[in-house]
């Protein structure tokens, strides 16, 4: 088990930069996710952590061991990729033992070790068959198993998820932290879906056109995102953003409407900023249906016109017009509305983000 | 009738014309086969007969006695022209699909300067016909005095094969997901161990076909052979099936018995190999 460390990492195709100096320090046992739009150069990151990709600049540490030119048998690593790129030539039992059969080591060993890894994967059963007679939530397993054998300081898991369907996404999901839980290692986990991250993850670092815009807990980047880009990627559905001017107290949007300027950021403001405004969901319901967060409620009440409604069961997400647009807001211990219905929606605006027009950093102090 | 009858007449109806056209297909692909045969074994009154004896009233052996039995009886040196064949297709089918593997991997893998248009090169050398490069080999062998050797024929088939195995061999290649090689990498693998352990078996197939492919076309070519070939030293089957013509006849009965001779060696091998080119092993590598 291990740290890992990026320093001032940059990767560069000619004169194209898709990575631009980035620093991380992943703790040993940490699991770090990172997520990104697709392009944002979370998988360049993770692949030139395993060694697969030339690195321009910069320098990673493994353990405190500097790594920038070592091949990647040299890295004590493993990898899960999305294809899960099993060897189909081979018994899933072959695959679970190729690393160390390419180590040489001795035939009691290995079986040892295949035996330990299907065993917490529960792959008993399958050792004999080939990667093509799997189902995909195998040849996931299989993938992991793999990966688990060769008892590595880093685990890197290239978006292994993402070619399942959703039910059994949501299942391996609890299956990659349980074997977390067990294995105690060191990973870093790229996906594209804030969900996966926010579920697996101890950290997170978001990633943006090749740099990281923000790293933090799930619970950080849901609750205080620092750029208005982190704000609009975390959380499902998305928060609500919309660009408005302070003006005297207030928030003066496009279409003439105003809210209160939340009090929590009214030192940091003057009149005439340009800002956006953000507002999740879960802070905009219709009135007697949301939860409330408990002290410092600053709740604004406004009366909005339904434009559709999205019954989930135990919630429902209602689309209101504010703005000249429609405002996502989850409506808790749902009641039936429909479209046009003008409904008193409550506003809690302590829960309220404010981003620089500009910048697009957070405006709290 | 209703209509489920009538669909089930039309389709039966269908699947007897398949059969039909199938029939006539194969019958115009394997006739020449079976005439050699057949002519190998009827006397030459019966191969020369017009109209054509259709159904054989004799069959012999004897082309076939003849041909193993010594100088002056009617035989030829056919031991030594299956050695020569032998020796210079299997040596030069080997070359080629080492060279074709290298190539045909780099042109899958690897970026280089220049790429599409080496293999736009590679491919038009195949547009140039054989024959019309004998005239120029034929010199500049006999300069190099490598004329009647195994050696030289072996260069030609080399050079004539390579274009086609790095082109064929690149495609397999190109099959295999390169997260594969990958995976080996980080399971501990060199570059070279990836490629013996998991590329290579897994694109093996396609080299095998480009194996008989080559090694087809080395066994079979007459075109050049014949003008880089002088004596039993180097002289190939093909090649040997100018024995059976004299000044002013054609031993008939006898070349097609030598062209069965032929045909055996690669008919068998294409049978053992064609098991092996089971396409589609790379499913379940990845996703599915």
């Amino acid at each position: 088990m291990a740290t890992v460390s990026l320093k001032n990492l940059t990767k560069s195709y000619g004169p194209v930069a898709v990575v631009h100096g980035i620093d991380l320090e992943v703790a040993d046992r940490e699991f770090i996710a990172l997520v990104g739009p697709s392009g944002c150069g979370k998988s360049t990151t993770l692949r030139m952590i395993a060694g697969l990709e030339a690195i321009s600049d910069g320098v990673i540490e493994i353990g405190g061991r500097m790594v920038n030119d070592l091949p990647p048998r040299s890295r004590n690593i493993s990898m899960v990729f999305q294809s899960y790129a099993l060897y189909p030539h081979m018994t899933v039992r072959e695959n679970l033992g190729f690393s160390l059969k390419i180590a040489g080591a001795a035939k009691e060993e290995m079986d040892r070790r295949v035996a330990e890894a299907s065993g917490i994967l529960g792959l008993d059963q399958l050792l004999d068959r080939r990667p093509s007679q799997l189902s995909g939530g195998q040849r996931q397993r299989v993938a992991m198993g793999r990966a688990i054998v060769r008892d590595p300081d880093v685990f890197l898991f290239d978006e292994p998820l993402s070619n399942l369907d959703a039910k059994l996404r949501t299942q391996m999901r609890t299956e990659i932290k349980k074997l977390h839980a067990k294995v105690k290692s060191t990973v870093i986990y790229v996906t594209h879906d804030q969900v996966e991250a926010m579920t697996l993850a101890d950290r997170i670092v978001i990633m943006r056109d090749g740099f990281i815009e923000q790293v933090g807990t799930p619970d950080e980047v849901f609750r205080r995102p620092q750029t208005r880009f982190v704000a609009g990627f975390i959380g499902s559905p998305p928060m609500n953003l919309h660009e408005a001017v302070v003006d005297d107290g207030q928030l003066l949007f496009a279409s003439g409407e105003k809210l209160p300027l939340p009090s929590q950021f009214k030192a940091n403001v003057e009149t005439g900023d340009k800002v956006v405004f953000g507002l999740r969901p879960d802070d905009i319901y219709p009135t007697g249906h949301g939860i409330s967060s408990g002290e410092d409620v600053d709740v604004h009440q406004v009366e909005l016109p339904v434009t559709v409604t999205e019954p989930l069961g135990n919630e429902t997400l209602v689309f209101a017009e504010f703005n000249g647009s429609d405002w996502v807001s989850r409506m808790l211990n749902p009641k039936p509305l429909k479209a046009g219905d003008r409904v008193k929606m409550s506003l809690d605006l302590s829960q309220a983000h404010l981003f620089s027009a500009e910048t697009g950093k957070t405006l709290r102090g | 009738m209703d209509q489920n009858s009538l669909h089930r007449a039309g389709n039966k109806a269908l699947r007897i014309v398949h059969g039909i056209g199938l029939f006539l297909a194969m019958l115009v692909i394997c006739l020449p086969g079976i005439w050699i045969v057949l002519s190998s074994l009827r006397p030459t009154v019966e191969i020369m007969a017009k109209p054509p004896v259709w159904i054989p009233q004799q069959l012999s052996l004897d082309a076939y006695v003849a041909m193993f039995s010594g100088v002056g009886k009617g035989g030829i040196p056919v031991l030594d022209y299956f050695r020569n064949s032998l020796i210079i297709s299997v040596t030069s089918t080997l070359i080629a699909i080492a060279i074709g593997m290298a190539g045909g991997y780099a042109f899958a893998r690897y970026r280089f300067h220049a790429k599409s248009a080496m293999f736009l090169g590679l491919m038009l050398t195949r547009t140039v016909p054989g024959i019309a490069l004998s005239l120029p080999l034929f010199f500049v062998f006999a300069r190099l005095g490598i004329i009647d050797t195994h050696f030289g024929l072996i260069l030609v088939y080399v050079a004539l094969n390579v274009p086609f195995t790095i082109w064929l061999i690149d495609g397999f290649f190109r099959q295999v997901p390169k997260d594969l090689a990958e995976a080996a990498q980080i399971d501990g693998c060199t570059r070279w161990q990836a490629f013996w352990q998991v590329e290579f078996p897994l694109a093996g197939p396609g080299i095998a076909s480009a194996g008989i492919f080559a090694f087809l076309t080395s066994w079979n070519e007459f075109a050049l052979a014949s003008q880089l070939t002088r004596s039993i030293n180097s002289k190939t089957l093909p090649v040997g099936l100018l024995d059976y013509t004299a000044e002013f006849t054609i031993d008939w009965r006898g070349m097609c018995a030598l062209a069965v001779v032929m045909v055996i060696p690669a008919l068998t091998l294409t049978f053992i190999v064609q098991k092996h080119l089971v396409g589609g092993l790379t499913s379940g590598a990845v996703k599915g």
